[in-house]
């Protein structure tokens, strides 16, 4: 089996209100040394061993549902993991 | 002309959407669960506004795989009307019947009151019912409406006439104030504020009414020309 850290972003291009907001929030704070804010979306898959490759499941799954590849990036770690 | 109104878990202006069609216009209209597999007796196609799926991952971004959705491709492609309204219309870009993508508004806020409609597109057979440029009131009620789309892709919207409707203000940041379009064909419109929540003065206005309207009259002639 595997674990799948996947980390969805909004792209650079697209504007982050929220992320916008926790900075100001910050520098409110007094942490003006914060120079950018993005919020994003963090997934764990547990994938069981069968005869596909992963990567190649990892990124259909993210294109087909987990992001929206308008709007978001993608990427992810691939960890094995060890059955108890 | 006959229905169907998608009843998605989460969706909550199904009622709206039947009352419109059902009540104030008198035509045929049935709700239709989401994993309906068969959509062929319907002659248009209703996605309501509400929280699909609990709008979990991205409004929308679930509802798109619901059994149904397969029916409401094979309606899109036969040319019937397809109208999807607030999360409907996030369901129809997530679903990729429509270009584009639905952001949080930018001041992030739940926003819910009626605003000014430029109609953009008065020759569509959602809106021939009204005059082109006028301006209408039709209530929102949304936290992501704010429509977002690369370049290349708003300047196709606006060499086909793809921008059905633009608010009169920029109130939640999308792109060039767009608040409706259909796709190339003309007939899948998504847009973000509620016509069915306008069809009678009872509820504060009827400015919505036309575009129901603008629909069965479309159908009407459509049929009788072909009988």
């Amino acid at each position: 089996m595997k674990k799948v850290k996947v980390y969805v972003t909004l792209r650079e291009s697209v504007l982050d209100p929220q992320g916008s907001a926790v900075m100001g929030s910050l520098h409110k704070m007094g942490y003006d040394e914060v120079a950018d804010v993005r919020i994003g979306k963090y997934l764990e898959l547990v994938i069981e061993d069968s005869e596909r490759n992963v990567d190649s499941l990892v990124n259909e799954l993210c294109h087909r549902l987990l992001a929206n590849t308008v709007i978001e990036d993608y990427r992810y770690e691939i960890e094995e993991v060890v059955s108890q | 002309m006959k229905f169907a109104v998608i009843v998605f878990p989460g969706s909550n202006c199904d009622l709206d959407m039947y009352h419109a069609v059902k009540d104030e216009l008198g035509e045929e209209a049935e709700y239709v669960w989401h994993d309906s597999k068969d959509l062929s007796s319907y002659d248009g196609i209703l996605l309501p506004g509400g929280f699909s799926y609990g709008d979990y991952l991205r409004c929308g971004a679930i509802a798109q795989f619901s059994g149904v959705m397969d029916e409401v491709r094979k309606a899109a492609e036969a040319g019937k009307p397809v109208l999807g309204i607030c999360n409907g219309f996030q369901i129809l870009t997530e679903a990729g019947l429509l270009p584009g993508v639905l952001l949080r508004n930018k001041n992030l806020k739940f926003m819910c009151r009626t605003v000014g409609l430029k109609v953009e597109n008065n020759n569509t057979l959602f809106t021939n019912e009204y005059e082109q440029g006028e301006e209408i009131q039709i209530p929102i009620a949304h936290g992501e409406g704010n429509y977002y789309c690369d370049d290349a892709t708003y300047n196709h919207l606006k060499e086909n006439n793809q921008i059905v409707f633009t608010y009169a203000d920029d109130f939640n940041g999308s792109r060039n104030n767009i608040a409706g379009i259909i796709n190339e064909r003309g007939n899948v419109l998504g847009m973000m504020p509620h016509p069915e929540r306008a069809v009678s003065e009872l509820i504060g206005g009827k400015d919505g009414l036309a575009l129901f309207r603008s629909i069965v009259k479309q159908w009407r002639e459509s049929h009788v020309s072909h009988a």
